[in-house]
């Protein structure tokens, strides 16, 4: 139940005067309310939970994530294979 | 699937342990506190990859596995009036209550129906005005807002059929209970990331400060999860205790401010009971008096059911990591996920049933003792 996954927003409507969301997970598709994310749109990845998106994926944040973790590979691959 | 694939990097896993191993000098223990985040370590074996020391304790975070017995009679006894439409998770159908569960009660003849979003009961109380529904309200900081939205919105539609079995927990309660714990040997955390999502992780700071723990909000994926280790790691070697967040691309410091003035209009603090744990003071939530009339417990006069665990289930030392599934004797024979004794064999957020579908044993000596 507790597990929330992201999800990319492909259209945005109004459903009994709550702002909901069409999001494809990897093909499956679902409704959800963005009731707690107005900025969202489409194009966006959202964390939903339980029908409800909580939180916008930060592309930028992600991008740098993986960039620190590329570097520590990067730094290793030297060590090991110098 | 962008934002899943890539955080499963084997590569990167890699160099992320090699840098762990390099960096660890001394043996830490470290609990991560969400069933999710369990679910995944043991899943992929993150645990026994880590370098020798780093121990992972398996924390409280699993809300159908401390949603307590109580609540669960109570769910059943009001599905079993006639009329009452009782909604609910899928994976609290199974979990054994004193007698029985919801699971076996819908195959004797009581409505009980799965729903994936509490809005979808708002729903069926819609469509079914001649009967009462009732949502099984429970879970972490992260489905209160969605609960709160149902509440909202049953009220808006003026639904006099809906109301909600409340059993909501929060985590920094459960943490504080567990740093205080007189057999306390967790040294520092993984944070919960998507209740830091909705919350975000200023509650932390004090934890951190006074219990002189590291905290690090951490996703789920098994790289966030790897590089949420390291980073507690890298705190405790250098003897700093600090709240850090790995899981940036979902979490904000001050979390979702829309969800929390939901969840703070529909919902007071109370001590709830954590089933297997016992009570916990300002550890849960509850109705508040402008939504009181939606309350199930008061409807259908349930409040004061009481009841009693299973002998065999050692539920309670599983959440606070005092065991391991493996120290059960019930565990993989008596115990298992088609014959659960106690909810932590249950759902996939469980330690016991993220062990059993992991395939884990207990070594063919311990068996011959027993």
């Amino acid at each position: 139940m507790c597990l929330g996954i992201p999800g990319l927003i492909t259209e945005v409507e109004p459903v009994d005067g709550l702002r909901t969301a069409t999001v494809d997970f990897g093909g499956v598709r679902k409704r959800v309310c963005l009731a707690y994310t107005p900025a969202a749109g489409p194009g966006d990845y959202v964390i939903v939970h339980v029908g409800f998106a909580i939180s916008v994926v930060d592309a930028a944040e992600a991008e740098r994530t993986l960039a620190v973790l590329r570097a520590m590979d990067g730094v290793l691959e030297q060590e090991l294979n110098p | 699937m962008r934002y899943l694939d890539e955080y499963r990097d084997p590569v990167l896993a890699r160099a992320l342990l090699a840098e762990l191993a390099q960096v660890t000098t001394r043996p830490w223990t470290l609990m991560e506190v969400c069933g999710g985040q369990t679910h995944t370590i043991v899943r992929q074996g993150i645990d026994e990859l880590l370098p020798g020391g780093i121990r992972m304790i398996h924390g409280p975070g699993c809300p159908v596995c401390v949603t307590p017995l109580e609540i669960l009679d109570q769910a059943m006894a009001i599905a079993q009036r006639p009329g009452t439409i009782l909604a609910s998770f899928g994976d609290m159908l199974r979990v054994p209550g004193s007698h029985t569960d919801l699971l076996s009660l819908r195959a004797r003849g009581a409505d009980v129906r799965v729903v994936y979003s509490p809005m979808d009961a708002v729903d069926i109380a819609r469509r079914s005005p001649q009967r009462q529904v009732v949502f099984l309200a429970v879970g972490f900081e992260t489905t209160a807002p969605a609960n709160a939205m149902a509440v909202l919105h049953a009220a808006e539609l003026g639904l006099t059929n809906f109301s909600v079995l409340v059993s909501h927990v929060l985590v920094p309660p459960a943490m504080t209970a567990v740093l205080t714990a007189a057999d306390c040997r967790v040294q520092g955390f993984l944070a919960a990331g998507h209740v830091c999502a909705v919350m975000g992780w200023t509650e932390y700071e004090p934890l951190a400060a006074t219990f002189r723990v590291p905290i690090v909000v951490t996703g789920f994926e098994p790289l966030d999860l790897l590089e949420g280790i390291l980073m507690a790691v890298r705190q405790l070697e250098q003897g700093r205790h600090e709240v850090e967040n790995q899981y940036a691309r979902a979490v904000r410091r001050h979390g979702n401010d829309e969800a929390q003035r939901a969840i703070r209009r529909v919902f007071r603090v109370t001590d709830r009971t954590w089933r297997g744990i016992g009570t916990i003071p300002a550890s849960g939530l509850a109705l508040t008096g402008e939504f009181a009339a939606l309350d199930a417990q008061r409807r259908f006069g349930v409040g004061r059911l009481t009841a009693r665990e299973h002998p065999d289930c050692v539920a309670g030392d599983i959440l606070t990591g005092t065991k391991t599934p493996l120290d059960c004797a019930a565990y993989g024979t008596r115990c298992t996920p088609r014959t659960p004794l106690g909810a932590p064999m249950v759902s996939a957020e469980g330690t016991c049933a993220a062990y059993h579908s992991a395939g884990r044993r207990r070594p063919a000596t311990s068996r011959a003792a027993r």
